[in-house]
C-alpha cells in the first residue's frame, strides 16, 4: 500500500475571520525530495505549515476546508503530537534549542533513553533515570548521519550559529518514524558557505527516503537543490514545477506578479537634479532589521519607496535615520551632515517619520486626537504653546481648532477631537500619525507602512494625501512598505532592501521578475535575465 | 451600531468621576447622616476630617508627578519627607519662628530635596520595571539609615535632643516655633466647624503649580515621554531626565509636605515615624479614581478628600456602634493596605 505521495494536501482553504488567506491550495511530497514553498510574505506558506502540523490557532479558528493524505491515507491532525506521530517533523527559522545543555540533551529532548530501574518500574517513566551513554551513543551516529563531526557532549550555547541549524535537523532525525521534514526558511540565518553545506546535507539525508518541505526566499537555493516547487501567491496556488523545467526569473515572476497594470502607471515624472537625502554606507542596529552599508540619493520632491521582504532591513532605514535604533556611517541633508542620533535636531531640520509600529511607537493611546496631532509641532516648533509670564503653555484652544480641522481634512471618524486613539480604528489610527507628521510641514516625510492593516477606503485616503502633500509642498517622501504593488503605483523609484543592503532601484514600470530576483537575492545577471 | 460602540469606548476612558467615586460620595454623606443620628458631634467630626486633609494633602500631591511621568505611585516619598524634616529640624535649632521660621524650613529642605530627588531618580532609571518596589525597599533602608543619622547629627539646642547625652529625639515639639501656624492664619469657624484657611491656601497654591506645570511645554512632554517612551524618544525626548524631574519634583513636595503636616501636628516625628507616610497618601490618590499609569489633579483632590474624611468620620462612628474602640485602627490599615493592593492588581501592561 505504499502510495506515490508521502504527503498530499488537497484543496486547502482557510479563512481568517472571512479573509481566506488560503484558496484551494494542493501540493504533494514524494519521497526522498525536496520540495521547494516559495512566495511572498504573507503568500499563505506559514498558514499551509500552521495547517499540516495542526497548530491550535487554526482550529481556534474554525479550521479550515480540505484533505491531508499521508501515504495515500486521509488523516487528521487536530495537534501538533498528532503531526508528530505521523512522522512530520519541523525544523524552525529561530532555533529551539536550549543553550545551556548539551547536544545530546537537546537532540533527545523529551525522549530519553531511561535506564531500567526499581524506581521507573515501580513511578513510570517520569522517575527514571536517563541513560546518557545511550543518548550520547545515538546522538552521536545521527550527528554523523548529517555530517557534523562533534563531540555530542559540547554545550549548545557555544556552537557558531551554523552549526545550531544542523543541530535542529539531527534532532528531527534522530526521531524514528521520522520522514518528512519541514524547513522554515533554514538558510536565512546561515552564510553562503554554511547553507550550501546545510542544503547538501539535507540532499544526503533525502537519500534514505526522507522528504523535506523546504521555505525559502532564496531561489538560488531552490534551483540548486530542490527536486519539485510550488509557488503561492496571495494566497493561491500559482504554479507547480519541476525546478529543472523552470527559470528563475520565471519564478520570480510567478512569484510577484501582480499583475501592475503598467499602462497605468504616470509618466515618469522630471526629478529635480537636487539632492535631499543622501545615505552614505548607512549601517543600523535594529533587531530583526539589521541594514548593512547601504547608500542611497534621494532627490528633491521626489517619493521613494523602500521594499524588500520582512526582517531583510528596509524598516531600519526609517527609524536609523530617526536615531530610533543606533546607526553608523553618513545621512547628509541639504548638503550638510546628519547626526542620526540626534532626534531632536533631526526633526527641527525639517525631517518627520511615521512609524510603522502604530500602536507601540506611533500614538499615545491614551491621549486625545487633539494630543497626539499637535504634540511634534508643539515640541520641535513650539507651535500650540502661548507664553504666560515668561514661560509656554499648551495653548488648548489653538491645539483643539487645529485637530478639528485636521479630522475634517483627513476624514478621521471619531466622536470629536478628546476622543482618546486607543478606541480608533487602525485606519483612523494611521490618518492621526500622518497628520501629526504633516503639521511639522516637513521637507523630508518617512512613512513607514502606511497602508499596514487598515481598510481599503482609509488606503486610498492615506495614499492620496501623501502624493497630494508632495505636489503641493515638493516635500520628498520615503516609503518604507512591504505593498509592492502599492509602492509602484506611487513611487518614482523604489529600492529593494535585501539581507541588509539595497540590492538594486528599480522604475515602477520595471518588470516583475526584477523585482522578484532583486528580493530573492540574486543579482540580475545570475538571474540570466540581461 | 458603530455609534454605539464608539460611545462605549469612550465611557471606558479615564475619568477622575467615576462610579466607585459617586458612591463613596453617597456613603460619606450616610455617615455624616448618621453621626447626628446618633447623637455624636458632626461639627467636630467635619472640622478633624478638614485639618487631617489639610495635614496630607501635599503628600497625595506628590503622587501625580511620578504617576505622570510613568514611574507609578512614589513609594519613595520618604525620602522627601525626612529632607523636609531635616530642614524643620534646622529652624528648630535655630530657634525660628513664626512664618518665617515655617518658609526657612521649607527654603532649607528645597535644595536637600532637589539632590535627593536626583539621586532617586538615577537609581529609579537603573530598575525600570520595579521602581515602586525599589521606592519601597529604598524607603525601608534610608529610613533605618537615618535612625543612626538623628543619633549622629550635631544639633545642640537643648530643645531638640535628649536630655541625656547626644541625639535628637523622637518627636519634637513646635509648640515655642511654629505650631498651627498655617492653621490658624485667617483661620474662620463656622457653625462649629473650624476651617484650617492658611493650610488650605498653601495647598491651593502647590495644587495651581502643579496644574500649570502639568499644561506647560516641559509638562506636556513629561507625560506625553511618561505615557509610550518610544514616542517620546521618537520626538527627540529624554526618558530619564523626564523621570528624574518627576522625582524631584515629587520629593520636594514630599519635604514641603511634611512640614505643612508638623505645623499642623505640632511635632516632628522622626526615627522610624516616616516610614508608612507614603501609604496614605498612596491609597488617597488611588481612592481618587487614579491608576499606577493616569491621574490627575482632580483625582488628588477628591482622593484627600474621601479618604481622609472617611477615615476620620467612620471610624468613630463604628467604634460607637460596636463599642470596640481598637477596631479602628485595624480597619484604616486594612482599608489603606486593601486600596493599594486592588490599585496594584490593576496594574496593566507588565504581563509576562
Amino acid at each position: 500500500m505504499q502510495s506515490e505521495f508521502v504527503l498530499e494536501m488537497k484543496g486547502i482553504s482557510k479563512e481568517y475571520f472571512g479573509n481566506p488567506v488560503l484558496k484551494d491550495v494542493s501540493i504533494r511530497v514524494r519521497p526522498g525530495e525536496i520540495m521547494a514553498l516559495v512566495g511572498e510574505n504573507g503568500a499563505g506558506k506559514s498558514t499551509l505549515m500552521n495547517i499540516l502540523f495542526g497548530m491550535p490557532t487554526i482550529h481556534s479558528t474554525n479550521g479550515f476546508k480540505g484533505e491531508i493524505r499521508i501515504d495515500g491515507e486521509t488523516v487528521q491532525i487536530s495537534s501538533p503530537l498528532d503531526a508528530m506521530r505521523h512522522g512530520i517533523g519541523m525544523v524552525h527559522q529561530e532555533f529551539m534549542l536550549i543553550d545551556d545543555y548539551e547536544i545530546a540533551e537537546n537532540v533527545k529532548l523529551n525522549r530519553e533513553n531511561l535506564k531500567k530501574g526499581i524506581l521507573r518500574k515501580l513511578f513510570g517513566d517520569k522517575a527514571g533515570v536517563l541513560d546518557r551513554r545511550a543518548m550520547k551513543e545515538e546522538t552521536a551516529a545521527t550527528l554523523d548521519e548529517v555530517g557534523l563531526n562533534i563531540d555530542a557532549a559540547t554545550h549548545t550555547g557555544s556552537l557558531p550559529v551554523g552549526y545550531k541549524q544542523f543541530i535542529e535537523i539531527a534532532r528531527e532525525l534522530d526521531k524514528n518514524n521520522v520522514r518528512l521534514i519541514v524547513l522554515d526558511e533554514p538558510t536565512a540565518v546561515l552564510t553562503e558557505k554554511e547553507a550550501e553545506k546545510f542544503l547538501q546535507c539535507v540532499q544526503e539525508v533525502t537519500k534514505k527516503g526522507i522528504s523535506f518541505i523546504f521555505i525559502t526566499h532564496r531561489l538560488n537555493e531552490v534551483k540548486n537543490y530542490a527536486n519539485h516547487m510550488a509557488i503561492l501567491r496571495d494566497g493561491s496556488l500559482v504554479g507547480e514545477y519541476d525546478t529543472q523545467d523552470v527559470s528563475v526569473r520565471k519564478i520570480s515572476e510567478l512569484m510577484i506578479g501582480r499583475s501592475v497594470d503598467i499602462s497605468q502607471l504616470e509618466e515618469e515624472r522630471k526629478l529635480s537634479e537636487e539632492i535631499i537625502l543622501e545615505l552614505k554606507d548607512f549601517s543600523v542596529d535594529m533587531p530583526g532589521e539589521f541594514l548593512k552599508n547601504a547608500s542611497v540619493q534621494i532627490h528633491k520632491g521626489e517619493i521613494f519607496g523602500f521594499a524588500g521582504l520582512a526582517g531583510h532591513g528596509k524598516a531600519a532605514v526609517a527609524n536609523g535615520i530617526m536615531g530610533l535604533y543606533p546607526s553608523s556611517g553618513e545621512v547628509i541633508l541639504n548638503g550638510e551632515p546628519l547626526n542620526a542620533s540626534d532626534t531632536l535636531a533631526t526633526l527641527s531640520k525639517s525631517v518627520a517619520f511615521v512609524s510603522e509600529d502604530r500602536r507601540g511607537v506611533g500614538l499615545l493611546l491614551d491621549e486625545s486626537i487633539e494630543i497626539n496631532v499637535v504634540i511634534s509641532a508643539l515640541r520641535v516648533k513650539n507651535q500650540f504653546l502661548k507664553k504666560i509670564a515668561g514661560i509656554r503653555f499648551y495653548d488648548k484652544k489653538a491645539g483643539r481648532k487645529y485637530a478639528e480641522k485636521m479630522i475634517q481634512e483627513f476624514d478621521i471618524r471619531c466622536t470629536g477631537a478628546s476622543q482618546h486613539t486607543r478606541s480608533l480604528s487602525g485606519g483612523n489610527q494611521q490618518k492621526v500619525c500622518i497628520a501629526r507628521a504633516m503639521t511639522l510641514k516637513p521637507e523630508v516625510l518617512l512613512v513607514s507602512e502606511p497602508t499596514r492593516g487598515i481598510d481599503v477606503g482609509a488606503k486610498k485616503r492615506i495614499l492620496d494625501a501623501l502624493t497630494e502633500m508632495n505636489q503641493s509642498t515638493g516635500a520628498a517622501i520615503i516609503i518604507t512598505s512591504s505593498e509592492l504593488a502599492e509602492l509602484r503605483s506611487i513611487c518614482d523609484r523604489i529600492a529593494i532592501v535585501t539581507e541588509g543592503g539595497i540590492t538594486g532601484i528599480l522604475k515602477p514600470s520595471d518588470e516583475d521578475y526584477r523585482y522578484g530576483l532583486l528580493m530573492s537575492g540574486v543579482s540580475e545577471e545570475e538571474g540570466g535575465c540581461v | 451600531m458603530m455609534y454605539v460602540k464608539s460611545m462605549k469606548l469612550k465611557n471606558r476612558q479615564h475619568r477622575w468621576l467615576g462610579m466607585s467615586q459617586i458612591i463613596m460620595i453617597v456613603f460619606l454623606l450616610g455617615l455624616l447622616l448618621l453621626s447626628s443620628i446618633l447623637h455624636m458631634d458632626t461639627s467636630t467630626l467635619i472640622s478633624d476630617s478638614i485639618i487631617r486633609i489639610g495635614m496630607q494633602a501635599v503628600f497625595v500631591l506628590a503622587m501625580l508627578p511620578t504617576i505622570q511621568s510613568g514611574i507609578g505611585l512614589n513609594f519613595g516619598l520618604p525620602l522627601g519627607i525626612l529632607c523636609g524634616l531635616l530642614g524643620g529640624l534646622i529652624t528648630v535649632e535655630n530657634n525660628m519662628t513664626g512664618l518665617g521660621g515655617l518658609f526657612a524650613a521649607i527654603l532649607i529642605s528645597l535644595p536637600l530635596a532637589v539632590g535627593v530627588g536626583i539621586l532617586y531618580g538615577w537609581v529609579l532609571n537603573h530598575m525600570r520595571g520595579s521602581e515602586m518596589m525599589v521606592g519601597n525597599y529604598l524607603n525601608f533602608s534610608i529610613i533605618s539609615l537615618m535612625c543612626i543619622g538623628w543619633m549622629v547629627l550635631p544639633f545642640t539646642n537643648k530643645n531638640i535632643i535628649w536630655a541625656m547625652g547626644s541625639g535628637v529625639r523622637s518627636t519634637i515639639t513646635l509648640e515655642s516655633n511654629y505650631e498651627h501656624i498655617l492653621d490658624n492664619l485667617f483661620c474662620i469657624k463656622i457653625a462649629g466647624i473650624t476651617i484650617p484657611t492658611g493650610t488650605l491656601l498653601a495647598i491651593a497654591v502647590l495644587c495651581v503649580f502643579m496644574f500649570l506645570f502639568l499644561r506647560s511645554k516641559l509638562g506636556v512632554m513629561m507625560r506625553c515621554s511618561g505615557e509610550n517612551a518610544v514616542f517620546g524618544a521618537s520626538l527627540g525626548i529624554n526618558n530619564n531626565s523626564m523621570r528624574i524631574l518627576s522625582t524631584v519634583l515629587s520629593t520636594v513636595l514630599g519635604a514641603v509636605g511634611i512640614i505643612i503636616y508638623s505645623q499642623s501636628y505640632g511635632f516632628y516625628q522622626l526615627y522610624t515615624a516616616p516610614q508608612m507616610m507614603a501609604y496614605p497618601a498612596i491609597a488617597a490618590i488611588l481612592i481618587g479614581g487614579a491608576t499606577t499609569r493616569r491621574a490627575d489633579i482632580g483625582n488628588v483632590i477628591l482622593g484627600v478628600i474621601l479618604y481622609q474624611s472617611l477615615l476620620t468620620i467612620a471610624l468613630p462612628i463604628t467604634s460607637e456602634l460596636l463599642d470596640n474602640s481598637s477596631l479602628s485602627e485595624i480597619l484604616r490599615t486594612i482599608i489603606s493596605n486593601g486600596i493599594i493592593l486592588y490599585a496594584l492588581t490593576k496594574m496593566v501592561g507588565r504581563k509576562v
